[in-house]
């Protein structure tokens, strides 16, 4: 019996709710040392003379590492080469583990101090005397790219890290043509991820055998250990890394970090565990962040309101380092026509270099952005053409009938993009029923008659998931009868084990309970982790093959110990029974176990190859587009600019889903998330680029108190790009929401003449929208 | 500064003697000395909530408290809500409810309730709801938090409470 489409438990909560979990710093290491890093106080700045006597000197202290002591504890070379390849991209800008004669971020590690207690590592920071020759900053994001702008690294030439383009179709006619252009200029700022459980490295080496351990809360263990072997000069085999229970991943987790490395070298030369558990402040400093983008576009539409072509600029904030490579920008500049007939486009992106800290994937990893603007854009043709926000979308999204539908785009594989399938106008019209989109008229009517202002708004959207090429997964029955799921996806919070083991149990028994997951196992010698909500996707397509692979080894064994005919068994719990007879004539799967595994001497038994196990990697190529309408309704007080989200419908559709509840449960935190994104979550920085938000007391998170009732219905077309038809959904609640409020807000004050072009919509950014506007109208 | 005092905390109906720098935080030496890790810590500057035990009863944020204040107090942590393999009715109703996905936050917030609904059993829901946004979760999305939380008041509001083991 198939449990694809039920709502299982999860496996993982018991031991949450019990304090039983077991986070990174959860892991007890008897005799173990603590570090801190000394971290850059400037944005930019020339790294002098260190002075590391009174730090030496204070109690508990181990040892001190600056970049030139770690640059000898590093055979392979000391800077982490972590971006994918992109021949758009002008200069190297790969992370030193420590940098030795400048820094370039505030926050970045400069100096590692390795002590008996985080405490005493952190009183030796204090006292560490360091030369620091404050350099020039470009302010902010536009200045950056400016011709005499000051370059974020002294020795490079610019900040112009690389330039690229999105180009098809004839846009100079279309533009000519048009019956109606609308064009704006869209602020997008920055973000953080703000797993709730920061970064950490814990770090073992084992002095009899010359093993490295290491455990890391990162959502990629494969990746890791890949920069250890090299940088370490390690042999593969003798270095593991296992992520532990993580409290969150959300996107940063997925870069491997110079810390992870720093804490590896130094409890090699120590020869003892070293760990290192970022806290909250290192968080805002020094965790990748995303969503800083500037954006000038214009489209074009006939009178009817279809769209004739799309162009711009995008500008994009990368940060100091290359930690991913271009995967952001152009994940934006893929997806703001995907979903619509849009049939002319040119886009010029521009990423640019900045003294901030790197810039690399957050939950959504821009195609918020990107949705914010196609979004808002329509909004504005609305307007001019006259038709309803519904109807001009209605008329420009890509039909049903076009399914399997290329779009003239590539994806950064150089292979077309295609949007597999889904019901876009069905999903928004879902959406719209859903929140009584007709007769919010009478809504808004009555509540002006209460004195308050209400919005309504929507955005459409689509999500690229399950990005490939694959994801391992070996599937073994244990001589015990339990059912083993080795695989290098990597658990980051989201349950992942539980839906391995409902794909995997549908064809051994259908009880999850007797399916042992090893997540994020590098002992496996190919695997990547979470990232790009692929995990269900790509894992689930490789669990399900290989599960099927041992359910006919299984019956095989089975049908030859019984002598019966194999489509006469079925596998029921932990044993294999004759389907429809009550004889009692059954096996245990441990007993068909043990006869798989072969005698000396003897035939297996009516298979080829010993063992009930299989391994696959399913190779997908494409990527599976989950799709959603959001609709919000807001109340918006004009005189203080502050924004009540009242109600968020979402139509959604991730194809076949795997555990509904579980499903809906991302949506949520995905649209909390974006409600952040949309009204209050901002880096804020100085003209030095000093951070000024660097405690959850200035930088802004969605409580319970903000998260509005939300309704959520599915639709599930499959996707034909794997077996069950699945798609991914970690992402999807947060691409759309900033893009909905948006909508909503303009709404709202649709008398006033406000325009929205920003996100976040703080209180203040809003009254300075309304006050601007009123300024306009006189 | 740095020199140990000795201290016993009193954690779940146990004992601990301990020896901790007069520094050192109850959260710290809750998850350091007493090796009682299902407390975490998501900010220490006492906004996110994840650290929240019971103190008397009360909710606190014990990285905002030092272990030597604690000396004396009934200090309550997540490992004292299950008996033995049976769970509290609240830790079953953030199962049923979906109410965890990471699980980080998540001590945090069934002490916040626990503590809460101990303290004041004939909450309303409103009151209830705004207690809950003092605490932050990132994966959740909250209305499941709250429904689970709804779910021990009508339980509170129906039953007995037991004394704490």
């Amino acid at each position: 019996m198939s449990l694809v489409g039920t709502s299982v438990p999860r496996q993982e909560d018991r031991p949450f709710v019990t304090g039983r979990g077991r986070y990174l710093d959860d892991i007890a290491t008897p005799g173990g040392l603590h570090a801190a890093f000394y971290r850059s106080p400037y944005a930019h700045a020339g790294i002098g003379a260190i002075d590391l006597s009174d730090a030496l000197a204070l109690p508990g202290v181990v040892a001190i590492y600056t970049a030139k002591d770690m640059a000898q504890l590093l055979p392979g070379g000391d800077r982490l080469s972590t971006g994918l390849p992109s021949s758009s991209i002008a200069f190297p800008l790969d992370r030193p583990i420590l940098p030795a004669d400048e820094t370039v971020f505030v926050g970045e590690p400069l100096v590692l101090v390795v002590a008996h207690s985080r405490a005493e590592a952190e009183d030796a920071v204090e006292a560490i005397d360091m030369d620091l020759d404050p350099l020039d900053v470009a302010p902010d994001l536009a200045s950056a790219v400016a011709y005499d702008a000051v370059p974020a690294h002294r020795d490079r030439p610019h900040n112009r890290l690389a330039q690229f383009d999105f180009d098809y179709g004839d846009h100079a006619a279309a533009f000519a043509d048009a019956a109606h252009v609308v064009l704006g200029r869209f602020e997008i700022d920055r973000g953080g991820a703000h797993s709730l459980e920061g970064r950490g490295v814990l770090a073992a080496p084992d002095l009899i055998d010359g093993r490295l351990s290491v455990w890391s809360s990162t959502q990629t263990p494969h990746a890791l250990k890949k920069h250890l072997c090299r940088l370490l000069d390690m042999a593969e085999d003798a270095v593991s890394v296992t992520a532990p229970d993580l409290g969150g991943g959300f996107g940063p987790k997925l870069v491997t970090y110079p810390e992870e490395i720093a804490i590896a070298a130094a409890a090699r030369a120590l020869g003892r565990p070293v760990r290192w558990v970022e806290d909250r402040r290192e968080h805002f400093l020094s965790a990748c962040q995303e969503r800083a983008q500037l954006w000038d576009t214009e489209m074009a539409l006939d009178a009817d309101g279809r769209i004739l072509g799309l162009r711009g600029t995008l500008l994009h904030d990368h940060g100091a380092w290359t930690a991913r490579g271009l995967n952001v920008p152009y994940a934006s500049g893929m997806m703001l026509p995907l979903m619509y007939e849009v049939p002319s486009y040119h886009l010029d992106i521009t990423v640019a270099v900045t003294n901030r800290v790197p810039v690399t994937p957050v939950r959504g990893a821009g195609q918020p952005q990107a949705t914010y603007v196609m979004e808002r854009l329509l909004d504005a043709a609305a307007r001019a053409t006259g038709l309803t926000r519904d109807e001009i979308r209605r008329r420009n999204l890509v039909g049903p009938e076009r399914m399997p539908c290329p779009r003239p785009l590539l994806l950064r594989s150089g292979l077309p993009v295609v949007l597999d399938s889904g019901d876009y106008p069905a999903t928004q019209q879902s959406a719209l029923d859903a929140c009584d989109w007709a007769g919010f008229d009478a809504r808004r009517a009555a509540a002006r008659a209460d004195g308050k202002r209400l919005g309504i708004g929507l955005a459409n959207y689509v999500e690229g998931t399950g990005r490939g090429p694959y994801e391992t997964v070996t599937v073994r029955v244990a001589r015990d009868g339990r059912i083993k799921v080795n695989t290098g996806a990597a658990a980051m919070g989201q349950g992942v084990g539980t839906v391995l083991s409902q794909i995997v149990a549908s064809h051994l028994g259908s009880d999850p309970a007797r399916v042992d997951l090893t997540l994020g196992d590098t002992a496996e010698p190919y695997g990547f982790g979470g990232f790009n909500s692929r995990q269900t996707v790509v894992a689930g397509a490789s669990a399900e093959a290989a599960a099927q692979v041992v359910r006919k080894k299984v019956l095989t064994v089975a049908a030859h110990l019984l002598g019966l005919p194999e489509d006469s068994l079925e596998i029921d719990g932990d044993r294999v029974t004759v389907a429809g007879s009550n004889s009692g004539r059954s096996l245990t799967l441990a007993e068909i176990a043990g006869a798989a595994e072969g005698l000396p001497g003897y035939q297996l038994p009516g298979i080829d190859s010993p063992g009930l196990m299989a391994t696959e990697r399913v190779v997908i190529d494409g990527m599976a587009f989950a799709n959603g309408c959001l609709v919000a309704e807001v109340e918006v007080d004009a005189e203080t600019g502050l924004v009540r989200v009242l109600r968020l419908e979402l139509a959604h559709d991730c194809g076949q889903m795997v555990n509904p509840v579980m499903v809906d449960g991302q949506i949520m935190g995905g649209l909390a998330h974006g409600l952040g994104n949309a009204l209050c979550e901002k880096m804020v920085f100085d003209s030095e680029n000093q951070p000024l938000t660097g405690t959850f007391a200035d930088y802004l998170m969605v409580t319970s108190a903000e998260m509005p009732p939300v309704g959520v219905s599915h639709s599930e077309t499959p996707s034909p790009l794997n077996a069950l038809g699945l798609k991914g959904v970690g992402e999807s609640g947060v691409i759309p929401t900033a893009a909905a409020i948006a909508s909503a807000v303009e709404d709202a004050l649709s008398d006033l003449g406000v325009t929205i072009s920003t996100a976040p919509l703080t209180p203040a950014a809003l009254r300075a929208a309304i006050v601007a506007a009123k300024e306009a109208r006189t | 500064m740095t020199d140990k005092t000795a201290i016993t905390l009193t954690v779940n109906g146990s004992d601990h003697h301990i020896a901790c720098a007069p520094r050192k935080t109850l959260a710290d030496a809750l998850r350091e000395d007493c090796g009682l890790t299902g407390t975490h810590l998501g900010c220490e500057h006492g906004v996110c909530g994840a650290c929240t035990i019971t103190v008397n009863d009360a909710p606190v944020r014990s990285c905002l408290m030092f272990a030597v204040q604690a000396e004396g107090g009934d200090i309550r942590t997540v490992e004292g809500l299950a008996k033995g393999d049976d769970l509290s009715p609240l830790q079953q109703f953030f199962i049923d409810e979906h109410a965890l996905q990471c699980g980080y936050c998540t001590p945090g917030f069934l002490m916040l309730i626990e503590g809460t609904l101990r303290q004041t059993p004939d909450i309303s829901e409103d009151e209830l709801d705004e207690i809950l946004s003092s605490n932050l979760c990132r994966c959740t999305g909250y209305r499941n938090i709250l429904r689970a939380a709804r779910r021990a008041l009508d339980h509170a509001r129906t039953t007995t409470p037991e004394p704490a083991a």
